[in-house]
């Protein structure tokens, strides 16, 4: 009968207590995740108060900057975010839907695992190497090749032609908006990717066997499917976009005004607050680009959050890459 | 031409256009690799390890900053990885099925993508404003903060991957549900957690916008934790927009330094993570 071993109740009760210890902390470090995300919001909202305070709502409406006379509006940097982030768009979700046609139907098996990780790698350099590489390589090619013969074919049009007026700077929204589109090209073409490998194989069996292309399967069966994911996936890149702030800071050109040319330099939300933040003195001037600061938390977290819940169906571990 | 012909042109038209969207990904990623192989391998020399950053005209090194880098990392993730860690243990044992774990998975996929330069500047209202001053210790717990979220992660996906079996196993032999998860199922888990750390460190690294207004940066050495630190990015941050040679030198040789050893650190991560998914589907 002395083989069982007795229970010893000094053992048993260190056992509970250990048990108690680790699962309350496990359980304190997730609510902090919560608590991070709270603490957040309330810091900002506190840091801002005195600018929103003191120009109410018309922070959002005016475009005039001037720590000398301590007036600030938060017009301009909201005007060069969404623009050079609507640009990054345009120009990434081409691209990345092709990548990702590329990766899921057409590259040999042999292919796909590299190209796959060389297009991930695209995500894990740097901002700030964008930001001088933007900066000394392509800001001056566009100003040599690129800017002269946009201000040259499509300056004189009628409406989109003030697009592309003026001198060609080199740095400016244009610049900071192809800088960007390459910087969230992986997060979309990622994310498309894992959508389009989703579709049930006999789905697009189907549609082959109905005597259907390539691109037809893609365009009328994969698409369709994989539409939510889709735009969950280019939510994500423009959340990216809106709140990137190295790369931008170098090629945009640090102005506060609303030029109505895409070649002119412009500010966005996080270029302002990284050049002028350290230098900023004065309790209305600090506090005004906290505002800001407090603007861009509004705004990603907004675009980030629908994102996260357009994806929220999605297999997660599909979606490890990002 | 016939209907048939229009479509297979379609076809190939479209299919071609995919190739040469990949091949546009590619060409950046190759064009910026081999910009900052091109300037940076200039100033690759030993003095670049053993030198502090120099004052514009002279000659020097970016020792402080890399040791900077390198303190303000190293500190970063032992505060945001076992935090996250044991975050991501809670999502993927006690709190599995719990109503909470959703929303913390949410919030935590939200801070995943959330801006590094709001993360600075909370730290900034939080910490340095009440020391007074830029501190290396306020840089690292921007950094950790970045690196939690990442940890969250890696660690609940990786604690999923241990089979179901093996926890049974050890509950069935009596074992406390803290015994089970220490003892069987972080050993089994043990190099993808090793692996969702490094990717936090690689996140964490090359990180400048949460450094500007926290760590700031230092012309000397300085290994004080309260004091204002010197850091690789916000080094080639300065360096880069400077009008000085040496400087700019400097911070193309900064740059290939810490684009390498991100680069290298993700591939490795990359390489543990499909060794191990290949491991887990046999």
């Amino acid at each position: 009968m002395n083989t069982v071993a007795a229970i010893d109740p000094h053992h048993a009760a260190g056992q509970r207590l250990r048990e108690r210890v680790f699962r309350g902390a496990t359980l304190a470090a997730a609510l902090l995740v919560l608590l991070l995300l709270g603490g957040v919001a309330v810091t900002l909202l506190a840091g801002a108060w005195p600018a929103f305070a003191h120009f109410k709502f018309s922070f959002l409406t005016r475009e005039i900057w001037n720590p000398v006379t301590d007036q600030f509006g938060a017009l301009a940097p909201i005007y060069g975010t969404l623009v050079t982030s609507l640009l990054a768009l345009l120009l990434a979700i081409p691209v990345s839907f092709g990548i990702a046609i590329f990766l899921t139907e057409l590259a040999p098996v042999w292919l796909k695992r590299p190209v796959g990780v060389a297009i991930e790698l695209l995500a894990a350099v740097p901002s700030i190497i964008y930001g001088i590489w933007g900066l000394f390589v392509l800001a001056p090619i566009l100003q040599r090749h690129v800017q002269p013969w946009l201000i040259e074919v499509l300056g004189p049009l009628p409406v989109i032609g003030r697009l592309f007026q003026g001198p060609p700077f080199g740095i400016g929204v244009l610049t900071a908006g192809l800088v960007l589109a390459i910087m969230i090209i992986p997060f979309i073409s990622a994310v498309t990717r894992d959508v389009f490998e989703t579709v049930p194989d006999v789905l697009k069996e189907s549609a082959y066997g109905l005597g259907a292309t390539t691109w037809e399967v893609i365009w009328q069966v994969v698409v369709p499917y994989a539409r939510t994911g889709m735009i969950g996936g280019i939510m994500l890149g423009l959340g990216r976009a809106l709140g990137e702030t190295m790369a931008v800071t170098f090629v945009i050109g640090n102005a506060h005004r609303i030029g109505s040319s895409l070649l002119a330099p412009g500010t966005t939300i996080s270029a302002s607050i990284a050049n002028e933040f350290a230098e900023a003195v004065g309790d209305l001037y600090t506090s005004s680009l906290v505002a800001l600061g407090a603007l861009l938390f509004l705004i990603t977290f907004s675009v980030i959050a629908i994102a996260r819940l357009m994806l929220l169906r999605l297999d997660r571990k599909a979606l490890s890459s990002v | 031409m016939s209907r048939r012909a229009i479509r297979k042109l379609t076809n190939v038209l479209a299919l071609a256009l995919s190739g040469v969207a990949t091949a546009i990904g590619l060409f950046f990623l190759g064009a910026i690799l081999w910009t900052l192989i091109r300037n940076g391998i200039a100033g690759m020399s030993t003095t670049l390890f053993t030198a502090m950053t120099p004052p514009p005209g002279s000659s020097g090194g970016l020792l402080n900053a890399i040791y900077g880098s390198v303190v303000m990392t190293l500190i970063g993730i032992l505060i945001g990885g076992p935090i996250g860690m044991l975050a991501g243990t809670y999502l993927a044992e006690y709190g599995r099925a719990a109503r909470i774990s959703t929303l913390i998975r949410f919030v935590n996929d939200v801070l995943l993508s959330a801006p590094s330069i709001i993360i600075g500047l909370f730290v900034y209202e939080l910490l340095v404003i009440r020391m007074g001053h830029f501190s290396a210790i306020a840089g690292a717990v921007a950094l950790a903060i970045i690196a939690m979220p990442v940890t969250v992660r890696t660690t609940e996906d990786m604690l999923n991957l241990v089979p179901q079996g093996m926890k049974d196993a050890s509950t069935a032999m009596g074992a406390y549900p803290w015994r089970t998860i220490t003892s069987v199922i972080y050993p089994a888990a043990r190099s993808g957690m090793l692996t969702g750390l490094l990717l936090a460190v690689a996140r964490i690294s090359g990180e400048t916008a949460p450094l500007l207004f926290t760590a700031l940066n230092n012309q000397f050495w300085s290994s004080n934790l309260a004091a204002p630190m010197a850091n690789l990015p916000v080094v080639i941050f300065q360096f880069a927009l400077s009008p000085y040679p040496n400087w700019q030198q400097l911070a193309w040789s900064g740059a290939l330094l810490i684009t390498l050893s991100i680069l290298i650190l993700s591939i490795t991560a990359r390489l543990v993570v499909s060794s191990l998914n290949a491991g887990g589907r046999n």
